[in-house]
């Protein structure tokens, strides 16, 4: 069966916002679950290269240069000194854990990456041309080469104004607390994907593979594929089921945009959309930065069905942390949103009421309820979200990236094996290339901290290994290969 | 050219890599990375050359055949020197790597040496090397044809599948000499690596005629591995009690 019109409608407006928002990678996530505990815990991490080693070589010296003098110095000294160590500590100690985390993140991908290549290599339904999405109704089918370009960057065009326009909706959403809206939004969404796409292909891989299949089977398969998806991405469900079908669904995804954009039209959108991903994360004003910011600032993780994450998200109960991490915490003075709020709290960590001032309380009242606010009932209301799990061990700490990154990395790699003539080389060039993007990224997130978009380097080593190897390389590897010649 | 063809191509070539990647690599999160990465330099070093060569190709006459085979010829010297140099600017970059690794680790070592870098951007570079060689003519491998019908080799795709496999493990103890060499200061050992991949990159211009590109391919691969394992820290009672299954109870051996 192919989709009619009205389903390339549906399609677009409800699966889109998959794509939309959240093409970051983002440190501080795991943060605001930790209540009051700020950034001096070892964080999301990188690995291992040049810069950051340079900076943390320095201050190591620093720190041993340091030492003999806080001994002369006297008491006062030592306090202060003591937060630096620790401070570079803790900066320390994330490095250590960098390159488990890079893997954590390359694993997925390229799980990712092998369905979606496996299925365009096998199943011919994802690169034949059945129409275009109502996203892109200029054709390329055109007779002359410029009638194209124009037609591809005006696809294009309309493209990321709808991305936009839809991203604003969401953060205007989130802004003034419509949740039911977003949940319902988010919820249409992954009942199309998980049941109506993943029906599709099912049907276009017994197709390929000429199985004999009846409707009854078939409704009960997807029918269990669907409802436990949705359980496991909306609810709970075990940590690897939930990151399996979020793998899954970005796969989905991508096929539908491989199948769906046509070629310079598909480029043209990757190039834009990460020019689009930097400015929207990175200015002040950009709508992912007020996102998160704005999570943050209400102490809530974001969607877990748009964001695949390495760890389960879990809390640490800071009402029972020593007063030391409070006094520490109350010192760092970077990180001003959340610190913000925290660090009232810190300060008055002693008094009795426990130090949430009266705007804090009136937040989490209208949240959860009122509550007593003393050690034991916070402690009670930080336990309660569903997916706890007290783990103190900071290597459980996990890097989260956004689905949209899975679709549009899986979109490059897909495109490139559907289309290069260099076939199987491009693609290889072109998983590399966003292998090594994505360590680059993660390695920029350790040094910064802050949420970081997770696309441009990608996607701009993908593109620039895709053109460059499809047009240089794959010539000089042809006549290599006829000549038997090995470089 | 059937499954069988496909599956044994694959596994000439590629088998000894997948081990060594599945026992060495694979455990440590640390070595996947200096691999990729090692694979990335590689391809770039790949897409410089294969530039300069489209460029001359371009520049030239495509009619005339002898020209265009000698270009190709001066492409792939090109692409060696060219390969040589960029793992020489891996180094650089894994030597600073390496430097902060040791500034953080708690006990002033760092959790990987240079030798075992060395082994691991070897192996990375010689996967790359050996999947952008074979996995065109694998995949060939699968479809319908016949080997060889217009008169040419009937055994293209075996020894492909042999040169790539000499060519990976080559690259890989290209790698351990190369480091070391600059870790010593003793060029004459890059040299000779330099010139090793021009001989064997060379042979390969002898292609159908076989017995001049694999034997002398083999020959040095294992004059390189010997070299390498002496370089490494190994010695002869080290080998014959691996072989005997024994543990030796004295071993400086600076990598694992």
């Amino acid at each position: 069966m192919c989709l009619k019109r009205k389903d390339l409608f549906c399609v677009a407006i409800i699966g889109f916002h998959r794509a939309v928002p959240m093409t970051e990678l983002s440190a501080h996530l795991p943060q605001f679950q930790h209540g009051q505990l700020t950034e001096n815990f070892p964080d999301n991490h990188l690995s291992n290269t040049n810069d950051s080693e340079r900076r943390r070589h320095d201050n190591s010296e620093r720190r041993r240069n340091d030492n003999p003098e806080s001994e002369t110095n006297g008491q006062p000294q030592n306090r202060t000194q003591q937060v630096v160590e620790q401070d570079e500590e803790d900066e320390e100690l994330t490095l250590k854990y960098g390159a488990k985390h890079v893997i954590m993140l390359f694993a997925p991908v390229t799980l990712c990456m092998v369905v979606v290549v496996a299925t365009i290599k096998s199943v011919s339904f994802y690169t034949r041309k059945d129409g275009q999405l109502i996203y892109t109704p200029f054709t390329e089918d055109t007779d002359t080469v410029g009638q194209r370009a124009l037609n591809s960057i005006l696809n294009a065009a309309i493209m990321i104004s709808v991305i936009i326009v839809m991203t604003i909706l969401l953060v205007v959403l989130y802004k003034y607390r419509c949740y039911k809206v977003i949940h319902g939004w988010l919820i249409i969404s992954s009942l199309l994907l998980l049941f109506f796409f993943s029906f599709i292909y099912l049907g276009e891989v017994f197709k390929t593979y000429n199985v004999a299949m009846d409707y009854i089977t078939l409704a009960l398969m997807i029918w269990n594929f669907g409802v436990v998806g949705m359980i496991c991405i909306h609810w709970k469900g075990p940590l690897r089921l939930q990151q399996a079908y979020l793998i899954m669904i970005s796969a989905l995804m991508a096929l539908v945009f491989i199948k769906y954009l046509p070629e310079w039209t598909a480029w043209l959108i990757l190039a834009v959309i990460s020019v689009y991903d930097l400015v929207a994360v990175l200015c002040p004003k950009g709508p992912l930065r007020m996102l998160v910011e704005t999570a943050q600032e209400r102490n809530e993780t974001l969607f877990p069905a748009l964001i695949y994450s390495s760890t389960m998200i879990w809390l640490v109960n800071m009402a029972e942390e020593d007063p030391e991490a409070q006094r520490k915490a109350s010192k760092s003075s970077t990180y001003d949103k959340q610190a913000a709020a925290n660090q009232i709290q810190n300060e008055d960590a002693d008094m009795d009421d426990g130090g949430f001032n009266p705007e804090w309380e009136q937040q989490r009242d209208s949240r959860i309820g009122p509550l007593e606010s003393t050690p034991e009932s916070r402690a009670a209301v930080q336990a309660l979200p569903s997916n706890s799990q007290a783990s103190e061990d900071p290597e459980e700490r996990g890097v989260k990236l956004g689905l949209g990154d899975f679709i549009f990395y899986s979109v490059l790699v897909g495109k490139a094996s559907a289309t290069a003539s260099g076939d199987w080389n491009t693609t290889l060039a072109c998983f590399v290339a966003i292998l090594i993007g994505l360590c680059l990224t993660l390695l920029l997130l350790a040094i910064f901290k802050k949420a970081l978009p997770a696309l441009p380097i990608s996607i701009t080593f993908g593109l620039v290994f895709y053109f460059a190897t499809d047009n240089l390389v794959q010539p000089f590897m042809d006549q290599l290969a006829f000549h038997q010649f090995y470089i | 050219m059937t499954l069988a063809v496909f599956f044994g191509c694959t596994f000439i070539a590629f088998g000894p890599a997948l081990g060594l990647f599945l026992f060495t690599v694979l455990r440590d999160p640390l070595r996947i990375i200096i691999l990729i990465a090692g694979a990335f330099f590689w391809l770039v070093s790949l897409l410089l050359s294969s530039l300069v060569w489209f460029i001359a190709v371009k520049a030239s006459d495509p009619g005339d055949e002898p020209l265009q085979k000698g270009l190709l010829i001066f492409g792939v010297l090109f692409s060696v020197l060219l390969q040589e140099a960029f793992r020489f600017l891996y180094y650089k970059l894994l030597r600073k790597a390496i430097e902060g690794l040791v500034a953080l680790s708690e006990d002033g070592c760092s959790p990987i040496s240079i030798q075992q870098m060395a082994y691991v951007a070897g192996l990375g570079f010689g996967l790359m090397s050996g999947a952008f060689s074979m996995i065109n003519l694998l995949v060939d491998a699968l479809g319908p044809g016949t080997v060889g019908i217009h008169g040419d080799s009937q055994l293209y795709f075996l020894t492909s599948a042999f040169m790539t496999m000499v060519m990976i493990f080559l690259h890989t103890f290209w790698g351990i000499l190369f480091f070391h060499g600059c870790e010593t200061q003793r060029w004459w050992e890059m040299a000779a690596v330099i010139l090793t991949h021009l001989i064997v990159s060379g042979s390969t211009f002898w292609n159908p005629l076989y017995v001049g590109s694999l034997v002398p391919s083999y020959l040095l691969m294992f004059a390189t591995a010997a070299w390498a394992y002496v370089l490494s820290g190994g010695c002869t009672q080290n080998l014959l009690q691996s072989l005997r299954g024994q543990q030796s109870e004295t071993s400086p051996q600076p990598g694992s």
